[in-house]
């Protein structure tokens, strides 16, 4: 409604030489103007909760220990010439490129074979199958922690079955990243599962209908007019969920609290370890700091492949 | 090019639901066979089982002679062109129309040869390189179009492809299409619910309703010699006119009496044919071209004059439509545009009995 009468008001000549006063009253009514200033409450909002912060951590990542000196970038110098640094920058890469590759196929193959079930199946499926996703991490991840558990571990007491020896799961450097990247695949799967499944009813059934009279097996079917349909919604999706992987806290906290020999540290748990554990704030901000340009890279890369398959009408 | 033939096809939808009640139908070598009927009577239900797209319940299907009843769609050889046109939104015009020949493995040459010249049939060769989001409606359905020539197919398979055009330019598409078939003459069926176009394009017309064949023939035959009512009812605009009487015998010869006692004589040739029926309720039907007003010098043989006062008066120009109800049935005359005529004002109007039909009301056969 607001927006009805300020275009209508926009259409009334304005009247040479006003007075002064007048200007800002026509400057209210332009739409812009008056979007901006309904968008604002939520800008101030942003503004508190992302901007700030964001500023905050970078002055903070440029003073010392107690935080009484500037010193520059030396924060961020020191980090790189540290050897566990390395080794949280190739494990977040790795965590992260990893589990999201296992996430996106995973829901593929699942939203694949929901679409494929009869509608009255269907619902009762997908709602199983997105139980994962709506438990709190932290919960479910205390779970996990227990069939990996030393002790009493249950995928071991399995193994036993079968004459396997037990597994030290979360107690050997390889295992250990294996179990967190196993442990947020599960988590995440049925997010690119729900996000797959609608893409795919969104591709009209004429399109393959049509692909199945132009001579496309199933295969290329799905080569042919899935993947190309599905193409922005994979993009954003795995955008979206690299940046939320990346920064991942909770489920390498509660499961090897980034154990054993910090080999399965993220930016996420190092910079709690190095900024609140060990009481160095701004070395722990320089840490998080770094998950900015490393995203910054991804999503530039895929907004604008998406960009350009919108412009050309997908 | 091939034959398509039909034995005894059913369909029939989980729930029961028998969409199509077992047909029967011969389709000759470059025929342009049009089906036809009202919504939901299982033309493309039908259409669908010729491509492969819907499974068989029972009965045979055979394309270029063989059964192709268990063979899925692409091993068929046939095209389809869809209502809402069904365009790859990814590929370009020229990809969209290439596609089934990339999939088939041709020499680029040979599909840049065939888009090009499809493209020129079409007259589309301007549009290669863009997407259908940047295409008009009726230039998508000439690239849908385009996708079936470049296969060069056995059997082109349309489901009402110009449904969602303006009026204009579905005249236009319409004639578009029967000047592609002059050209390319592959065996083609033709859905739509549009009884104008299924007489303009077919070579011969296939009428259905509820799931069964009511009549199959040319435009023409179905017009002059309707079989049954529903026939006599959907094919010609305005539609026929049915007016329930009785046949008596009248000494001499045969009359239709209608209500308000107006009693039409049946022409003497025609005698034969329904004296078995003498006596009995029929229903009476004539179309409007065929009621007309009383013209000088008119050498029509068995004008059958009675008076008449329309309600409505419905001028088109090339002619004058009159509208009166004759107790509770409303008829339509048409009438030269030049005849006085007045809501309310009686007038002299002639049936040409030579033109109509006697319907038995039970069995909705034409006697
Ligand atoms: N997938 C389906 N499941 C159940 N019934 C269907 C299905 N498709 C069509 N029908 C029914 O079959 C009948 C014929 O449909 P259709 O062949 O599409 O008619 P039309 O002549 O309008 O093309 C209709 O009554 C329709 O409701
Ligand atoms: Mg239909």
């Amino acid at each position: 409604m607001a927006d009805g009468s300020a275009i209508a008001a926009g259409r009334v000549p304005a009247t040479a030489g006003q007075p002064r006063t007048g200007t800002l009253k026509r400057m209210a009514r332009r739409r812009s103007t008056l979007a901006f200033l309904m968008a604002l409450p939520l800008l101030a909002v942003i503004a508190g909760l992302v901007i700030y912060p964001f500023f905050y951590a970078i002055e903070l990542s440029m003073l010392n220990k107690r935080m009484t000196r500037f010193v520059g970038i030396d924060n961020f110098t020191f980090l790189l010439g540290r050897e566990t640094f390395q080794l949280v920058i190739f494990q977040s890469v790795l965590f992260a490129v990893t589990a999201v590759i296992a996430k996106a196929l995973i829901g593929f193959v699942l939203a694949h074979v929901l679409h494929a079930l009869p509608a009255k199946g269907q619902r009762k499926w997908r709602g199983m199958l997105l139980v994962p996703w709506v438990i709190p991490p932290a919960v479910s991840t205390l779970a996990w922690w227990w069939l990996f558990d030393p002790s009493y571990s249950a995928f071991n007491w399995m193994l036993a079955v079968f004459g396997a020896g037990p597994v030290p799961w979360l107690g050997d450097a390889g295992w250990a990243r294996f179990a967190v990247i196993l442990v947020n695949t599960w988590y995440g799967a049925p997010f690119f599962m729900i996000m797959y499944l609608a893409a795919l009813k969104s591709v009209p059934d004429q399109l393959y209908e049509a692909a199945a009279i132009d001579g496309a097996t199933g295969i290329q079917k799905l080569r042919y007019v899935t993947l190309p349909m599905m193409r922005n919604i994979i993009s954003i999706t795995v955008l979206f969920s690299l940046i939320v992987t990346f920064a991942n806290f909770d489920i390498v906290r509660i499961l090897t609290n980034g154990g054993p020999q910090d080999r399965t540290h993220l930016f996420g748990t190092y910079a709690f370890q190095v900024g609140i554990q060990s009481g160095d704030i701004p070395l722990g901000a320089a840490v998080s700091l770094f998950m900015f340009p490393l995203l910054a890279v991804f999503a530039v890369l895929i907004l604008r492949g998406v960009n350009q398959r919108t412009k050309e009408g997908l | 090019m091939a034959q398509v033939t039909l034995r005894k096809i059913v369909k029939e939808y989980e729930g029961g639901v028998q969409a199509v009640k077992g047909i029967d139908l011969d389709i000759d070598d470059h025929e342009f066979v049009v089906l036809v009927g009202p919504s939901g009577c299982g033309k493309s239900t039908t259409l669908r089982m010729i491509a492969g797209l819907e499974e068989i319940t029972s009965g045979d299907i055979a394309i270029g002679g063989s059964i192709v009843n268990d063979i899925p769609p692409r091993d068929r050889d046939i095209a389809m062109v869809f209502q809402n046109y069904a365009l790859y939104p990814h590929m370009t015009v020229f990809e969209n129309m290439a596609f089934g020949l990339t999939l088939r493995k041709f020499p680029k040459e040979e599909i840049k040869r065939r888009v090009d010249n499809a493209a020129r049939i079409l007259d589309i060769g301007t549009l290669l390189e863009r997407k259908p989001k940047a295409l008009s409606g009726g230039q998508r359905q000439r690239v849908a179009m385009g996708r079936a020539i470049v296969r060069d197919p056995k059997v082109f398979l349309f489901d009402e492809p110009l449904s969602n055009l303006d009026a204009k330019l579905r005249v236009q598409m319409r004639t578009e299409i029967k000047k592609v078939h002059q050209t390319v003459r592959t065996t083609t069926v033709y859905v739509t619910h549009d009884q104008v176009e299924a007489m303009t394009l077919a070579d011969r017309v296939v009428v259905m309703n509820h799931g069964v064949i009511e009549q199959v023939g040319p435009p023409t035959e179905l017009y002059h010699h309707p079989v049954t009512k529903f026939v006599a009812g959907f094919i010609g605009s305005p539609a026929m006119n049915f007016i329930p009487g009785r046949l008596v015998n009248g000494g001499a010869a045969l009359n239709v009496v209608l209500p308000d006692g107006i009693t039409l004589p049946v022409p003497a040739e025609r005698a034969g044919r329904y004296a078995a029926h003498a006596g009995r309720e029929i229903l009476f039907g004539i179309r409007p071209e065929h009621l007309t007003e009383i013209r000088p010098n008119d050498h029509r043989p068995h004008l059958a004059a009675f008076e008449a006062a329309p309600e409505v008066v419905e001028p088109m120009g090339m002619e004058t439509l009159l509208h009166f109800w004759m107790q509770g049935n409303e008829i339509c005359a048409r009438v030269d545009p030049a005849t006085p005529a007045e809501p309310g004002v009686k007038q002299t109007l002639a049936a040409d009995m030579s033109q109509m039909h006697l319907i038995d009301p039970q069995t909705e056969k034409v006697l």
